[in-house]
């Protein structure tokens, strides 16, 4: 069945319709809808647990949906069957938070795992193409290097190259700044402003680190216990008056829910003795 | 339990799906890693199996003469190591082996692949990890775990003559003759078919517990016990499922 508001606007890349993913009895997103335009970089910000990760891992089909709808290039991923859902990955790439690089093999073996796997291309070229997309990343010369043996913001560049090693139309970023010096994240933001300048690709990245995020984004959600709180570009969000959405841009800790004598009488009135 | 064992044997017709029907269905199968696997699985384990092996067949050597001396039958203990070796001793022991070395291996490194988001990179990279990770390891333990069995045959019936040569008044090479002749044909075939089954039980559950893992490094601990437990006690039940298929369906 095709999608009426798909087709309405063919700039429309993914479209979400009141999507609900759960763990077991636990809802995790309660109705989400959101769209990313073809070419847009979307930046998914929210506090730890609000649920980014599994909107990720849902838009990527690592979760099945409970309810709702997921639309990317005229598909309904919350439907879908395996064979097409293998025939969007490839036109997907996604960069893990941890890099995900596989440890037995090399970064040139890792990069060229998608082409060796989905395309019939000799060795030779396979290796040409590996070699183009670790240079593209800033890892030439890298090829017969083990993951181990990489620094933290080069496993991040390598997973990038596996990312890209398929030409993709979507890349996706799970934390691409986490765990890593202002140095290396600022250049690993810098790589992603050059792909989607040269490439034009429609950029996911899910972050909690603010300047990075206003650097790349051209579109921002708001993702809070679940639900999309606010939503526009970098300009709108820093004007956005909500307090929720405040707090996280102005690093504001939660406030105390006890007052002090409160705290101490509800830790000790489970262990006082009535006698005494 | 039942359930456990239905996923399993989804598994496994996942992995032989992969390995016999996917090939003709445009899906190649990547013979590098399955040999690779297959080297790991069965070459490197040669030295502790053929050590192992010597002393059951030895042991049992010992313990059969034990009881066939009462009756003055000790040139009845080739007969005896022979007959329990390729029927019971040498599958089971192989197995208990193979799943030590590669049973836990299998958890572990799948294990730690999902601890580090490797799976799901498998996946969104369109790659099933069973075609990836389980195929390879399936081919090499129904074709290792055979060879193996027979090598284990092999040193236990080696084991027994030391005993048979130093205490039963055998020579080395009437003692190779006994064990050969007291030997048929079904008796090598049934624990060779066992020690296929085997090995389909030791890949599903090792793999299995890998894909089942948690989150950190610690469920990976948990995965490879339990991968190693479940494989003795599955590798048990099924020796007994197919000892008494032999015995009392076929009367072998």
């Amino acid at each position: 069945m095709p999608n009426p508001i798909a087709n309405a606007d063919s700039d429309v890349m993914i479209s979400l319709h009141d999507l609900r993913v759960s763990y077991g009895d636990r809802e995790i997103l309660h109705g989400v809808n959101m769209e990313v335009k073809r070419g847009e970089t979307l930046v998914i910000l929210g506090g730890s647990g609000s649920g980014k990760s599994t909107l990720l891992r849902t838009l990527v089909g690592l979760e099945k949906p409970s309810s709702g709808e997921i639309w990317l290039k005229g598909k309904n991923l919350a439907s879908i069957s395996d064979d097409d859902l293998d025939e969007i990955r490839r036109k997907m790439g996604m960069s893990f938070q941890s890099g995900a690089l596989f440890g037995s093999m090399t970064v040139g073996e890792n990069v060229g795992l998608p082409l060796r796997e989905h395309t019939k291309l000799e060795d030779s070229t396979i290796e040409i193409m590996t070699r183009l997309k670790l240079e593209q990343v800033g890892l030439g010369g890298f090829e017969d290097y083990f993951p181990a043996q990489l620094s933290g913001g080069m496993k991040k560049r390598a997973a990038v190259a596996r990312a890209l090693s398929m030409d993709p139309e979507i890349l996706f970023f799970d934390e691409p700044s986490a765990g890593l010096d202002p140095i290396i994240a600022a250049g690993i933001d810098q790589l992603i402003l050059e792909l989607k300048q040269a490439f034009h690709m429609t950029i996911i990245v899910v972050t909690h680190e603010l300047a990075s995020a206003f650097l790349i984004a051209d579109q921002m959600v708001y993702i809070d216990k679940g639900v999309i709180i606010a939503q526009g570009t970098p300009a709108e969000m820093k004007a956005n008056p909500l307090p929720r959405v405040r707090q996280f841009f102005d690093r504001v800790a939660e406030p105390e829910v006890e007052q002090e004598m409160d705290y101490l009488q509800m830790l000790t009135a489970t262990h006082r003795r009535p006698n005494r | 339990m039942l359930a456990y064992v239905g996923a399993l044997a989804r598994l496994t017709s996942q992995a032989a799906y992969y390995a016999f029907v996917g090939p003709f269905r445009g899906r190649p199968l990547r013979l590098g890693r399955a040999f690779s696997q297959a080297m790991e699985v069965g070459v490197r384990a040669l030295p502790v199996l053929s050590l192992i092996t010597f002393f059951i067949g030895l042991i049992l050597a010992i313990q059969g003469a034990y009881e066939l001396k009462k009756f003055g039958a000790i040139h009845f203990v080739a007969d005896a190591v022979a007959i329990t070796m390729t029927r019971e001793l040498g599958p089971l022991i192989t197995a208990i082996v193979v799943i030590g070395r590669s049973g836990s291996a299998f958890a572990a490194e799948i294990g730690t692949m999902k601890v580090n988001e490797e799976i799901d990179a498998l996946e969104t990279m369109a790659i099933s990890p069973v075609q990836f990770l389980v195929t390879p390891k399936f081919l090499a333990m129904i074709l290792m775990l055979p060879c193996l069995t027979i090598w284990a045959n092999f040193m236990g019936i080696l084991g027994g003559s030391l005993f048979g040569v130093l205490k039963a008044d055998f020579t080395f090479v009437e003692y190779m003759r006994a064990s050969v002749s007291a030997l048929f044909m079904r008796d090598i075939v049934t624990g060779l078919i066992k020690s296929v089954m085997f090995g389909m039980t030791i890949t599903a559950v090792g793999c299995s517990e890998g894909l089942a893992t948690g989150q950190g490094a610690e469920s990976v601990g948990k995965s490879t016990t339990a991968a190693v437990v479940m494989s003795i006690f599955l590798v048990v039940v099924v020796d007994l499922i197919f000892t008494s298929l032999f015995f009392f369906a076929g009367g072998i």
